[in-house]
């Protein structure tokens, strides 16, 4: 039981990286869009997350109930050194979803329509960049139990070098998915090659958004090499993404869409994949300490079984009604006036 | 203000912000189910246009309800790590069912707010219904584990530990069945009345008056029910805090000395120091009729628990009296709009009669506000009743203050912005939607 609502916890990681990533990508790629094609930027994203908007963000939920509610230290400790980064992570959340919302639903659109959307534009910046520093915080081990000060139990936590670079490849990498995403929902050629161009420039910040987490690794002395290369599971899965990298760009460059989605999806998962692997089963180290296990910090059989059935029996209504909403939204036909 | 009070503070505003959002939620999605249904039934486009222009409602409630959901759900650990490393296993059964409802809820709504002229008629107005069906479940679960920090269940604490952990007991504890009800009910008539209080404004301005009557009927209906509803589920209430919660039932009604045939205090001014009530109304013996059924069962008051376990009493006392007061009030208005419908028809088109539900637009979440205020105040010094005290769950984290402030700021703004937006969906009603006024 414990080990399906471990798997729950990572497909649920998982899907907030793939979905809301994409999600918090299209406010990325309105923001680095010129002024001339921000309009049709936003109305082709628009159309294309616009259904499944609020759906996209409910992974989290269960990510974070499956944490306090099966493994409750994990979540509390996250909550007292992390305060300060999920704070301002929590309030992108609040500005960027409601600024999504009213800017669609605002009966008079004038000068109030600016105001949201930079509001949107600027939390769907921050609230991924200080994902990836939490993400970074996590496995950094900067996190140290015994600190007395402010500053050495409050700040150092989450913020150094490697920890923002973490920060800045996840922004990178939800740009690079909601292009991807939006290629397949594009209607027309030129749209089409608008995000395909998107998804080009994407994948070229990425690469150097990865290259300042090694860079930031080495220099704060946090093994990630060894993580990633240490391992046969880690080091293929890194193998494979390099080398889908090069599939990607030659679909890219050819134009044909087809496999995308599946590439990227596929490169983002071996990602997860390396990096789990080689911590499980610790979701979060520690400075001079043993890191938090998963299979040690976990509530009480009872607690566990009951929380393993009801995300199994939530799953056989989720899933269905999520899929058949992904697919009706997905067909190609327009809605009768 | 220390860092305690402030993390209570930024606890209550955050709750108090979201309760509105999620009531509204958990409610309006059934509104406009009939209303969407007589469009169907019958084909006047002007049920189709009210339909319309509550789901654009719905749909800014339900995003600025999840986000301050989301945020909840982050600030229980933010603010009271202690209290969340120890009850998280024990009351997360219901939050772990709360998390599907939620999200079938947000499917719901993307199926309806974009599925319109794209399916099947009853197909599309099925996804409203499972919206409010799958928001009132999520209301209830989260009620539930509220329930749970005044009555808990499901484990025995021993020596400082928390053993045989037993997730359906406590999500099953003795209250979760009373406070679910009575905030099912508090929601329906709060929203109810909101929302018949904005049309019958409208209809006062003679602005779009056909589009307006017709909403204001079936809000101001279910409103109705709810608010003649409510008192027999708050006397359930009252009786079951009485049996589980004797402190908090005495702070609500300012009882500091226990007797027999004791008396109900209306009004007045609590005197914590010299434990009495000052100005008050008294009526003997109705204290214990209504919490237990006899003129002359004692009743516990506050004198039988120590000074540092009672409820703050002023606060408790107030929120108390203003809840019910204003319970009253609507029952009034309700009982009067039946007779209404039933007898005197002609007095529907009467301006008083629409004068009244506009000025009762803000009622039911006051009383929403103030109940809350009432059951979380009233559980205090404990986080979790009789286990753990507030002051010891809260983070070790110094600056909550600001932290506090932060949020105020934000919420602040929200609210006006949400209010800033409703008035442009109503001020639009005529352009947006095309009726002859």
């Amino acid at each position: 039981m414990l080990y399906i609502v471990m798997a729950y916890l990572w497909a649920a990681v998982l899907l907030y990286v793939l979905m809301g990533g994409a999600d918090f990508g299209a406010g990325i790629l309105e923001f680095f869009s010129t002024q001339k094609s921000k309009d049709k930027t936003r109305n082709v994203m628009y159309r294309a997350i616009g259904p499944v908007w609020e759906a996209n963000h409910m992974w989290l939920i269960i990510a974070i109930v499956v944490l306090f509610v099966g493994f409750p230290v994990i979540y509390s400790t996250m909550s007292i050194h992390l305060h300060i980064p999920l704070v301002i992570m929590l309030l992108g959340i609040i500005a960027r979803g409601t600024a999504f919302t009213f800017r669609n639903y605002d009966a008079v659109k004038d000068r109030m329509q600016v105001i949201y959307s930079k509001t949107f534009m600027y939390s769907s910046l921050v609230t991924p960049l200080f994902l990836g520093i939490i993400a970074g915080s996590a496995v950094s081990g900067k996190i140290d139990l015994n600190a007395t000060g402010f500053v050495e139990a409050y700040i150092f936590s989450w913020l150094g070098f490697f920890q923002v670079a973490v920060g800045v490849f996840t922004v990178t990498i939800c740009g690079f998915l909601a292009a991807i995403y939006i290629i397949g929902e594009t209607k027309t050629e030129a749209d089409r090659l608008r995000f395909i161009t998107k998804a080009k420039h994407m994948s070229i910040a990425a690469l150097i958004a990865a290259a300042l987490v090694l860079l930031a690794a080495f220099k704060d002395g946090i093994p990630l090499t060894h993580w990633l290369f240490g391992n046969p599971v880690s080091f293929t899965c890194v193998i494979l993404a390099v080398v889908s990298l090069v599939w990607m760009w030659v679909s890219l460059f050819r134009q044909s869409t087809k496999w995308l989605r599946i590439i990227a999806g596929a490169q983002i998962t071996l990602l997860l994949v390396a990096i789990t692997y080689e911590h499980y089963p610790v979701l979060i180290n520690l400075k001079n300490a043993e890191g938090l296990s998963l299979l040690i910090h976990h509530g009480s059989d009872k607690s566990i079984r009951a929380l393993a059935i009801a995300l199994l029996a939530g799953s056989v209504f989720i899933l269905p009604a999520l899929f058949y909403l992904l697919y009706s939204f997905n067909r190609q036909e327009e809605p009768a006036a | 203000m220390d860092d305690f009070i402030a993390a209570r503070s930024q606890m209550a505003l955050s709750l108090g912000f979201h309760i509105i959002f999620s009531c509204i939620g958990m409610i309006m999605p059934f509104f406009m189910a009939v209303s969407h249904y007589q469009w169907l039934k019958n084909g006047d486009p002007v049920y189709k246009n009210v339909t319309r222009a509550w789901s654009r409602g719905v749909a800014i409630f339900f995003a600025t309800g999840a986000v301050s959901g989301t945020v909840l759900s982050f600030e229980l650990g933010l603010l009271w790590p202690e209290f969340m490393k120890h009850a998280g296993p024990i009351f997360g059964m219901p939050f772990s069912l709360e998390g599907t409802a939620f999200f079938i809820e947000a499917i719901a709504l993307g199926f309806y707010l974009y599925g319109w002229n794209r399916f099947n008629k009853w197909f599309h107005w099925w996804t409203g219904v499972v919206v409010g069906v799958s928001g009132l479940l999520s209301g209830i679960l989260v009620v539930a584990a509220n329930a749970w920090m005044n009555s808990p269940a499901g484990f025995d604490y021993v020596n400082g530990q928390y053993i045989n952990i037993d997730p359906i007991a406590a999500m099953f504890n003795k209250a979760w069945f009373p406070q679910a009800l009575h905030m099912i009910l508090a929601a329906l008539t709060a929203t109810g009345f909101a929302v018949a209080g904005v049309h019958a404004f409208m209809i006062l301005k003679r602005k779009n008056v056909r589009f307006h009557t017709k909403a204001f009927r079936i809000a101001a209906v279910f409103a109705c029910i709810g608010a003649i509803l409510q008192p027999f589920s708050g006397d359930i209430s009252a009786k079951s805090v009485g049996e589980r919660q004797p402190e908090k039932l005495a702070a609500m009604e300012a009882h500091f000395k226990t007797e027999a045939k004791a008396g109900l205090i209306i009004g007045g001014i609590p005197d914590v120091k010299n434990e009495t009530v000052r100005y008050a109304i008294k009526i003997p013996g109705a204290l214990s009729f209504l919490a237990h059924d006899n003129f002359n069962t004692p009743v516990t008051g506050l004198d039988a628990f120590p000074k540092d376990s009672r409820p703050p009493v002023a606060i408790t006392h107030y929120a108390f009296q203003t809840m019910v007061a204003i319970g009253m009030l609507m029952l009034l208005i309700a009982v009067f709009y039946f007779f209404t419908l039933w007898k005197k028809k002609k007095w529907l088109e009467k301006r008083w009669l629409l004068k009244l539900f506009a000025l009762a637009t803000p009622a039911g979440f006051m009383a929403v506000e103030a109940g809350w205020t009432v059951t979380e105040v009233g559980r205090q010094p404990w986080i979790i009743y009789g286990i753990m005290r507030t002051r010891d769950a809260v983070t070790p984290m110094p600056g909550i203050v600001y932290s506090f402030y932060i949020f105020t700021a934000v919420y602040f703004s929200l609210s006006i912005i949400v209010v800033f937006l409703l008035y442009r969906q109503v001020k639009m009603v005529g352009q947006l939607y095309d009726i002859p006024a």
